[in-house]
């Protein structure tokens, strides 16, 4: 590339382009493009930052204003919230994956599942996990799971909703109900409920029967007090179910529960062993628990929450790759000699894996880091009108305050410029890295 | 670290290991298995979701959960789809969508190629140093640009342009895009190079005819991450376009009803992620491939 020696050097400058013109035409649009793009908008930004709504100079009135104005130090929480679980909860839960998917012989299968939400845009990510969280847990994946999870421990109620056949019983669903008349032992107890639709009766019910009294007990039925036509209430009759599955109670004088069972398919049930007198007996209102509810995950309390598992949903895959790359560079005979020492398979994860993988954690959580930061399409499509504020970061604050109707380009450039401060640790981190490498 | 491990580890099998031996390594995995196996039912059932929600009629929709379609599926219906493809607007976004993620895709490509050479091959002052800025502008939040190139654009008429947002993505893929073809060029072997530069062939001729198809792999990967980043966007379009909606702007304007037309919603959704998907599954090895070269060093 040198100059023929017989040439009269030009002009320095010009000789400098002639020199390096093909370095300059390889260069020249992408500098071009970024010079346009990226560093004249973050100079402008910086500028524009100091003026406000209007044009006219404020200084730092609106850096004052992001800490003061309560939507925004709200968006300011969030970002902390998020910054510190997700780059955290990503990383620790793909170092998990990573680990476990080398002992299996479908790790291949197992990848391609968790990493396939990488590929699926934040804001698609969104609409699904709106979907997902849906309130009302015959609609919502989410809280229908966890209904059915709870339905193990606490079982719905038998009943939705009843009232008494005859003024004999007191009480409500909620409370339950209780016979008005005493008993003792060799007393029947004859609980008639009505209001029951036909579709919400047990399948196993059989037709109901009079209980027959009984020595040293106290005997009974619970059933649905009502034949077409009408009946009679309060008298077992022909056609009338018995009520199987709901908890019935004895409570002693002094209104102390006793004794606690449950009817049978034809609605009897018996208290045996029975002992003293003023006893009464009762529904108890567990038979009427309302059926499970749903949390609220779009709401304000726990949005940003749910939008972190999302988020987590789609780069769990993204750690667990990089790190499965980096975890296979690792040394077999290293993890090897220390099971022969007699390391346990945890120390060996604790005291080896994790130490030299050290980098490659590190490298997945600033990527975390930085795009947490800029997480807004999935904000942005997941969080219903009403609580769009109480989800929002910085990031969205920015487009909201600039584009989102206010139109605030001073306000919105103090908030860009916010960002950029937070980024700025690891600009400086990427580049002491790569001019150690040089 | 570039290679992908997409295969599982080798396990050498003692071929003289007795059954019982290999039962019982079995059994001690099964916790494992089971809970990985239930981690990647998990992983599935959003997406899946999203899918059969697509297929419920609004009416099913308001009383039903998308998973009794697993059950009765006589519920299912394509109606949804039909009508979104007849949709004044969504075939259309589809479309455009196409357009900016292929123009965003392949002139970064370009771009990025000449400059990565460049930096990898060509000897001039200050070399280092615009690497430097270059590595630094990888951080800088897109929101950086909003305002100044909103006015921008509509100082120079090109906002609301297909163009426009192809230029947008272009700008803000560079930095990664030079950084990881710079540094897969620089791993060509040098003899190569210099023997062409000795049998005399122009700078633009070794890019050409040496450097791009060397560098096809890296040039692979990178496509398929810019493609998907340009699919994707939302950010973008919604600030420098209006009536150029992209199909996620154009499902985000849908959302401001959400609830009252998810059978519009679910089904553009689901055609939205068809491709990017496509894309994925097709090249998930240059995918991996870009993602390790990008962020392990």
């Amino acid at each position: 590339m040198e100059p023929p020696p017989a040439a009269a050097p030009p002009a320095p400058s010009s000789s400098f382009l002639r020199r390096h013109a093909v370095a300059i035409g390889f260069l020249l649009p992408a500098t071009i493009m970024l010079g346009v793009w990226i560093v004249y908008p973050t100079i402008y930004t910086i500028w524009r930052s100091f003026f406000g709504r209007n044009g006219g100079f404020v200084g730092i009135d609106n850096y004052k204003a992001i800490f003061t104005t309560h939507i925004l130090v709200k968006a300011i929480e969030n970002t902390a919230i998020w910054i510190l679980v997700a780059p955290a909860l990503v990383t620790a839960i793909g170092l998990v994956f990573a680990v476990l998917t080398e002992r299996i012989r479908w790790a291949v299968a197992f990848k391609t599942v968790v990493f396939m939400p990488m590929a699926i845009s934040l804001f698609a990510t969104g609409v699904i996990w709106h979907v997902m969280y849906i309130k009302d847990p015959s609609q919502g994946a989410v809280n229908a799971g966890i209904g059915a999870v709870r339905s193990w421990f606490e079982a719905p109620g038998v009943l939705q909703s009843a009232n008494p056949s005859t003024p004999t019983l007191t009480g409500s669903p909620q409370s339950g109900f209780v016979l008005r008349k005493p008993l003792a032992a060799g007393g029947t107890a004859e609980l008639g409920l009505t209001a029951i639709p036909p579709d919400e009766v047990p399948a196993a019910a059989k037709q109901a029967v009079t209980p027959r009294s009984k020595e040293g007990a106290i005997t009974g039925v619970v059933w649905r007090d009502f034949s077409p036509g009408g009946g009679t209430p309060g008298k077992v009759e022909n056609g009338e179910l018995g009520l199987p599955g709901v908890t019935v109670d004895l409570f002693d004088s002094s209104g102390k529960q006793v004794q606690t069972t449950t009817a049978a398919d034809d609605g009897t049930f018996t208290f045996a062993d029975v002992k003293g007198s003023g006893l009464r007996a009762g529904v108890d209102s567990s038979t009427f628990a309302a059926p499970y509810g749903g949390v609220s995950w779009l709401g304000p309390k726990l949005i940003t929450p749910a939008i972190i598992i999302s988020y987590i949903w789609v780069w769990a895959g993204f750690a667990m790759v990089v790190i499965g790359a980096g975890l296979a560079a690792i040394s077999r005979e290293v993890l090897e000699a220390a099971r022969t020492d007699g390391a346990t398979e945890w120390q060996v994860f604790r005291r080896i894996t994790v130490p030299m993988l050290a980098p490659v954690l590190s490298v997945v959580f600033i990527t975390m880091l930085i795009n947490v930061l800029k997480v807004f399409d999935v904000i942005i499509s997941i969080a219903p009108g009403s609580t769009q504020s109480d989800a929002a970061v910085i990031a969205v604050q920015m487009w909201r305050q600039s584009f989102g109707g206010s139109n605030n380009f001073g306000l919105g450039s103090a908030i860009a410029v916010f960002l950029f401060v937070l980024v700025v640790p690891v600009l400086l981190l990427n580049v002491r890295r790569f001019r150690r490498e040089v | 670290m570039t290679t992908y491990e997409a295969e599982a580890p080798v396990v050498i099998r003692d071929p003289s290991e007795a059954p019982a031996a290999r039962i019982g390594r079995f059994v001690t995995k099964l916790p494992m298995q089971i809970f990985l196996l239930c981690v990647g039912v998990l992983w599935l059932i959003p997406a899946l979701g999203l899918f059969l929600t697509s297929l419920l009629s609004p009416t099913d929709y308001a009383v039903e959960g998308w998973w009794k379609v697993i059950a009765h599926p006589h519920l299912a219906t394509w109606a949804n789809y039909g009508e979104v493809w007849n949709h004044t607007d969504i075939p259309h976004s589809l479309l455009l969508t196409a357009e900016i993620a292929v123009g965003g895709t392949l002139l970064p490509i370009v771009i990025a190629a000449s400059a990565g050479y460049a930096f990898a091959w060509i000897d001039f002052p200050g070399r280092d140093w615009l690497f430097v800025i270059v590595i630094a502008l990888l951080v800088v939040p897109l929101q950086m640009a909003l305002i100044p190139m909103f006015r921008l654009y509509n100082t120079l008429g090109i906002y609301d342009t297909v163009i426009g947002l192809i230029l947008f993505h272009t700008a803000f893929g560079l930095p990664f895009a030079i950084f990881l073809l710079r540094n897969f060029f620089i791993g060509i072997p040098r003899d190569i190079l210099e023997s062409a530069r000795i049998d005399g062939a122009s700078e633009i001729r070794i890019f050409l005819r040496l450097i791009l198809p060397l560098g096809l792999p890296a040039i692979a990967s990178l496509a398929i991450f810019q493609f998907l980043w340009t699919w994707n966007d939302l950010l973008v379009a919604l600030t420098m376009a209006q009536s150029k909606q992209p199909i996620t702007v154009a499902i985000f304007s849908q959302l401001r009803q959400f609830g009252s037309n998810i059978d519009i919603i679910a089904p553009a959704s689901f055609m939205s992620l068809v491709i990017p998907l496509g894309v994925f599954f097709a090249f998930q090895r240059y995918f991996v491939q870009g993602l390790l070269a990008g962020s392990v060093k």
